[in-house]
């Protein structure tokens, strides 16, 4: 086929087909992709949550905003039987390395002590901020009370210690951990 | 064209990294450790494969003067077509990956290979080249993310070798840059040795 003449028409006509057959290609992909994206999402958000809670039965779940956040935390109370066994508070950050918010989902057992923590969502610097999904970083809250710990980086005088070179990220993880417990001291009679 | 030395060019006489120095923005920035390259390696591969292919067959109604912003229009589709597709059939996969995939559609390799090979050669070349090219991509990306995996956090693919941090200048960006001139200037000896 001979190359076409770069005339105003042409160039005109040939980016708006190739436009629209992309635009037509994706549209479809989304449509087929929506509906799997959503489960494999609410998927993941329910394998975090019994992550970080004792073993439950039946979930109930309310949204709550913090009191210095525009995005509400999800609360999701864990039952056996009738008794309340954990707390699975999703909670964000914005202050991290990355624009994308980082999501973690915090498990506090009735006693307000953290049980354990997920990173759900981080897009942080790989190799250094990434590195906060890992045992040697997240572990070090499981157990602690935050009414008797200081929810910050030792470089700024608290109880935590950062991942070496990524200041920034270790401090965004402690501001989401320390929303999802001022929230749940403030709904605290919600949760029984 | 014999096909075989158009499939192979891009591991060391053309690689796109080393040879050509293409792409250096993602490469520097992934390559912390060796699965990240690898990930972003195949990922890259695969959308070059299909738009040298779709550039080939488009390439008789693109006038010259469009054709830049036609081919980047190609290849961001392709990109979103493997974000969603990944997010939705393999979500760990996905999560391993999803941040280096957006950077595909900036990579210039993608757009270099368009521009300098699928809009003049035949479609089979052209598929031979973007997955030849892609796969020295991939190459290059791993012995730069091992290299600086094993400085710097002593483990190579994640398993620990040496206890403790490692040289973290060379998981850091400086490190990147050390490690891949060093590449290239070996690499470079090598061809000369070749030739």
């Amino acid at each position: 086929m001979a190359k076409k003449e770069s005339t105003l028409k042409n160039m005109i006509f040939a980016l708006a087909v190739i436009s629209l057959v992309a635009s037509l290609a994706l549209g479809g992909i989304y449509n087929l992709t929506k509906e799997p994206i959503a489960e494999a999402r609410s998927a993941k958000a329910k394998q975090a949550i019994m992550e970080v809670i004792p073993e439950f039965d039946t979930l109930k779940v309310f949204k709550a905003l913090p009191a210095d956040g525009t995005d509400s935390l999800t609360f999701s109370l864990g039952y056996k039987g009738d008794s309340l066994v954990g707390i699975a508070v999703a909670t964000y950050s914005n202050k991290g390395y990355a624009s994308t918010p980082i999501q973690l989902m915090v498990g506090f057992l009735p006693d307000s002590s953290i049980k354990n923590i997920s990173v759900v969502q981080q897009k942080e610097t790989p190799g250094l901020g990434t590195k906060m999904a890992e045992p040697k970083f997240k572990d070090q809250f499981n157990g602690i009370k935050p009414e008797s710990f200081s929810m910050k980086v030792k470089k700024d005088g608290g109880d935590v210690d950062a991942i070496t070179a990524a200041t920034i990220s270790s401090r965004a993880f402690c501001d989401a951990v320390g929303r999802a417990y001022n929230t749940l001291k403030s709904e605290g009679g919600n949760i029984k | 064209m014999n096909q075989w030395k158009n499939f192979t060019k891009g591991f060391i006489r053309e690689n796109p990294i080393l040879v050509l120095v293409l792409g250096t923005c993602p490469t520097l920035a992934v390559t912390s450790s060796a699965a990240n390259g690898i990930g972003m390696g195949l990922a890259t591969t695969f959308v070059l494969a299909c738009s040298n292919m779709v550039v080939t067959l488009a390439k008789g109604i693109i006038p010259d003067k469009v054709r830049i912003p036609s081919f980047i229009v190609i290849i961001a589709s392709f990109v979103t077509i493997v974000e969603l597709v990944m997010q939705a059939y393999t979500p760990s996969l996905y999560d391993a990956l999803g941040i280096f995939i957006p950077l595909i559609v900036v990579n210039c390799i993608v757009l270099g290979r368009a521009e300098a090979f699928a809009s003049k050669n035949t479609f089979v070349s052209s598929a031979v080249d973007g997955l030849g090219m892609g796969l020295g991509f991939t190459l290059a990306l791993f012995v730069l993310g091992s290299i600086r995996e094993m400085l710097g956090t002593g483990a190579i693919l994640g398993h620990k070798f040496i206890e403790g941090d490692g040289i973290l200048v060379f998981i850091l960006a400086p490190g990147a840059f050390i490690c891949l001139g060093f590449l290239i200037a070996l690499v470079n000896k090598l061809k000369k040795r070749m030739a």
